[in-house]
């Protein structure tokens, strides 16, 4: 596969972030005129300064009409976009793509999701019309069967994965908890964690993301024109959305422990990135936590622990907040909440925050170390058949 | 020689003891238990069931160019539900399939159609009694299919050597369309108007086949209405232990099904010259003698009745039995109503939706379900053939119980299940304990009802059961 990426050639120098969570009071054009405004203000220009907005959204509005309406847009380009729930890294892709074509000087990349009007408990995706033979399995379900197949993979006792799960879920409500965007807001026990009404195979309520409103938006333009905008521009250094066969449900071959297009997403991006030694270069990773397997066999597919070991560091706190290469210090999708659309810009968001030092009281301390690169993995689908994003961003350009 | 060249039964897993009946109820308790169709069954993915098992042990050359599905409790009414059956069993499309549903008379008719039939026939009865809480129906009911392929030549089994019938017209049993329940008669009268019918039917038909009462080696009797079922008892004239076991202690009276059910008992064990005599009460009475031959030893069901009650799940709670039958309705999933199938691609994958047919990629040899064009191994496409994975053995792979999907029995049991010589498939595991579900339980494939929309559309497809150890015959005879 060709992958030459665009390795500082577009930079990040503006982003908004509304508050996640159950924003009875607020619509999806609420939602996307303060995640825009917010961006547009961080990066000290006006609407009519960007030349071509990119849309990320499920299933809240349909067309470029979504975003252009809400904020009135003087007849400028604006593609909507869906993949699921890599939607809004997605759209991120494409504006930073457009850009580094010549063809625009700045652009927005926007995400939305507006989940809780819908009356559903989890997520509700209607599908085209079908023969009605595929299994009606809720989200929490597929993932779920992660469990048992890395349980017997690697002679881990289901008890002892259980409290792995635990651990991640406490550890991303921990994060959270220190984030005033975050649907959650409160540390939550282990023991409640542990004793969370079963959702789905073992996983409980709290080993879900939240069902969540929010909208997120980056301004992007040339990395020559970066400092024109803001001190400390966020440089894209490699970005890798692959689609996968879906083969993993009809391929004896596939076994649950791993997402095949994780793998080849990491090493695509770290490739365009430079990056050879994932845990020890990168200051921070925001990964697709949306439910707590998920987040511990990524951490195996992004190479920041051996096959098999995952379970193991996530317990000796290797990805906590304080730890050699903290995950989700945001709080994830888990705490932060899982606005389809806005998700994967709201991880870029974190890494925005943290390469500029203004994550304040969760700021972590590898920037300070001097670490220079951050991750977004962003994932939609289920196991075994899935689209898969990485990126690699980072605070200063290559030498 | 005209007879049965092949044979089957269908029990579902599911009992309920009458004594959770009467618990719930304040009832006088009665003894033993009746089979019940689960939450995603009806007459037709039984009817299919047993229809598998019926062809499965049939002779080449015997494939049936008719089919007639017998039920009292038509999943569809309007539209043919034996096209269904037709589908699900891969007959051929030139094969006639056609219902006889409404009345348990039915299941006697579809058995003279295909016995009168100049083709190979097949008749599937197929039923599901239901009655008021407490009421006779729901307690003396039960819930099966039986399917009988009828041919010439060698392979006759039991070959039918007379048979009569009466026809009133009289009250004794009714229940219009959209009804849950029938209503009856008093039930002295039925006494009064089938003695007479059984007499000239029982005469006529022994007088056909040249016989006397005693010669009958085996008695079949069954009816809608027990009482002059029991008169009919005493007036037949047989022997008394050639009394047949009439399941009610272990299946009930299985309506439209249970003379078939009965009659593959019966053929599951008897030997060779046997003449069995099946008597059935339905809105008059019909009889049909049947002498076994030497074929049948060989031609056995691979599911016999005693193995499938054997295999009975007990203890199904009466909550749940109500739940199922839709008496007792219950708060739903804060979920989505289920998607119904469209009809285009329904039509389009038939063969995959209907006859689990998969493909078989002719370069590399994988498999793939569902089908698709190009081959997940080596790429080649529309180089596929079918290959049909009804009758193929599976394990389970990885699993979850999920407690949020929308099923009318939670935990819904997903699982991911590869088939045995190749083929990954994710599927519903229904009749089992879901905590005894494990990576690597046994699995065999079933047809069911995934569930009905509320527009009424009838979402069919395959599932996966575990194959339950104390009774390896009674998925089908192919696990």
């Amino acid at each position: 596969m060709a992958s030459r990426g665009i390795r500082d050639r577009v930079a990040v120098v503006g982003m908004g972030c509304t508050k996640f969570g159950e924003r009875w009071d607020q619509g999806a054009d609420d939602l996307l005129v303060d995640a825009a405004g917010d961006a547009l203000a961080s990066a000290g220009i006006q609407r009519d300064d960007v030349d071509a907005f990119w849309l990320g959204t499920m299933g809240s509005g349909i067309s470029g009409l979504t975003l252009s309406r809400p904020l009135r847009i003087d007849y400028r380009p604006v593609s909507r976009l869906e993949n699921m729930c890599a939607t809004g890294s997605d759209a991120f892709r494409n504006a930073c793509y457009a850009v580094a074509s010549g063809a625009f000087d700045v652009v927005m990349a926007i995400g939305v999701e507006k989940l809780k009007d819908g009356g559903f408990s989890g997520l509700a995706i209607s599908s085209p019309p079908d023969d009605g033979t595929a299994p009606d399995l809720t989200a929490p379900a597929i993932f779920s069967l992660l469990s048992p197949a890395y349980a017997k993979k690697y002679g881990v006792d289901e008890a002892e994965l259980k409290d792995v799960f635990t651990r991640i879920a406490w550890k991303n409500h921990r994060n959270g908890a220190l984030n005033p965007r975050a649907q959650y807001r409160k540390e939550v026990p282990k023991e409640t964690i542990a004793r969370s009404p079963i959702v789905a195979g073992n996983l409980g309520i709290f080993d879900c993301s939240g069902v969540s409103d929010g909208a997120a938006a980056a301004i992007v333009v040339r990395a020559e024109d970066a400092h024109r905008y803001t001190d400390k521009p966020v440089y894209v250094k490699g970005m890798s959305m692959i689609s996968g066969p879906a083969t993993g449900a009809v391929d004896p071959e596939y076994d649950y422990t791993t997402f095949t297009e994780c793998v080849v997403a990491a090493n695509d991006a770290y490739a365009q990135a430079g990056v050879t030694d994932a845990r020890g270069q990168l200051a921070m990773a925001e990964v697709h936590d949306c439910f707590t397997p998920t987040e511990l066999v990524l951490m195996e597919d992004l190479g920041f622990a051996d096959r098999g070991t995952a379970w193991k560091e996530v317990m000796a706190g290797t990805f906590d907040l304080d730890g050699e290469l903290p995950v989700n210090p945001d709080g994830g999708l888990k705490a932060f909440g899982h606005p389809i659309g806005a998700s994967g810009l709201r991880m870029l968001f974190e890494c925005w925050l943290q390469l500029r030092d203004e994550a304040g009281e969760r700021q972590i301390g590898t920037i300070a170390q001097g670490k220079k690169l951050a991750l977004t993995h962003n994932l939609g689908g289920s196991p075994g058949e899935c689209v898969c994003y990485v990126s690699v961003v980072g605070s200063e350009p290559s030498a | 020689m005209r007879g049965i060249v092949g044979y089957g039964a269908y029990l579902p897993y599911f009992r309920l003891e009458r004594e959770a009946i009467a618990a719930a109820l304040g009832t006088p308790a009665g003894k033993g238990a009746r089979a019940v169709a689960s939450y995603d069954e009806d007459t037709t993915t039984m009817g299919v069931e047993a229809g598998r098992r019926a062809l499965a042990g049939a002779p080449s050359g015997c494939a049936p160019d008719l089919l007639y599905f017998a039920t009292a409790a038509p999943a569809y009414l309007d539209k043919t539900n034996a096209c269904a059956v037709h589908a699900a069993l891969g007959l051929e499309g030139s094969a006639l399939a056609v219902d006889m549903a409404g009345a348990v008379r039915s299941g006697l008719g579809a058995l003279r159609a295909a016995l009168d039939a100049s083709v190979p026939a097949l008749a599937v009865l197929s039923d599901i009694r239901t009655g008021l809480p407490g009421s006779s129906d729901e307690v003396n009911g039960g819930d099966a299919a039986a399917a009988f392929l009828f041919g010439t030549g060698e392979h006759v089994l039991a070959e039918v050597i007379g048979q009569a019938s009466s026809t009133e017209e009289f009250l004794d049993r009714w229940r219009t369309p959209g009804e849950a329940f029938s209503r009856v008669w008093e039930e002295r009268f039925g006494d009064h108007a089938y003695a007479p019918l059984v007499g000239a039917a029982w005469t006529d038909a022994l007088k056909s086949a040249g016989l006397t009462a005693d010669q009958v080696d085996v008695t079949i009797l069954t009816g809608v209405h027990r009482r002059a079922v029991r008169a009919a008892a005493r007036a037949l004239g047989v022997a008394p232990e050639s009394f047949a076991d009439d399941l009610s202690s272990t299946v009930g009276t299985s309506g439209t099904a249970h003379a078939g059910v009965m009659l593959a008992d019966a053929l599951d064990t008897a030997e060779a010259g046997k003449v069995i005599a099946v008597v059935v009460l339905a809105d008059g009475a019909s009889v049909l003698l049947l002498r076994t031959t030497e074929a049948l030893a060989e031609h056995r069901s691979a599911g016999p009745v005693a193995a499938q009650i054997a295999a009975g799940k007990r203890g199904l709670s009466y909550e749940a039995f109500l739940s199922w039958r839709g008496f007792l309705r219950r708060e739903p999933p804060r979920r989505p109503d289920p998607q119904p199938p469209a009809a285009p691609p329904a039509l389009r994958h038939e063969r995959w939706k209907f006859g689990f047919r998969s493909t078989r990629c002719e370069e590399c040899g994988t498999r793939h379900l569902p089908p698709g064009r190009v081959c997940l191994q080596c790429g080649a496409v529309d180089r596929m053939q079918d290959e049909n994975l009804a009758d193929v053995g599976a394990a389970v792979v990885t699993f979850t119980l999920d407690r949020l999907a929308y099923t009318p029995s939670p935990p819904l049991v997903g699982a991911v299940i590869d088939f045995d010589g190749g083929g990954r498939y994710r599927c519903e595991i229904t009749d089992c304990d879901p905590s005894a579900i494990r990576i690597g339980t046994r699995l065999a494939m079933t047809f069911r009802c995934t569930s009905v929309s509320a527009n009424g559309i009838h979402n069919y497809s395959w599932k996966a059961r575990p194959v339950h150890e104390d009774a390896t015959t009674s998925n089908g005879g192919t696990a």
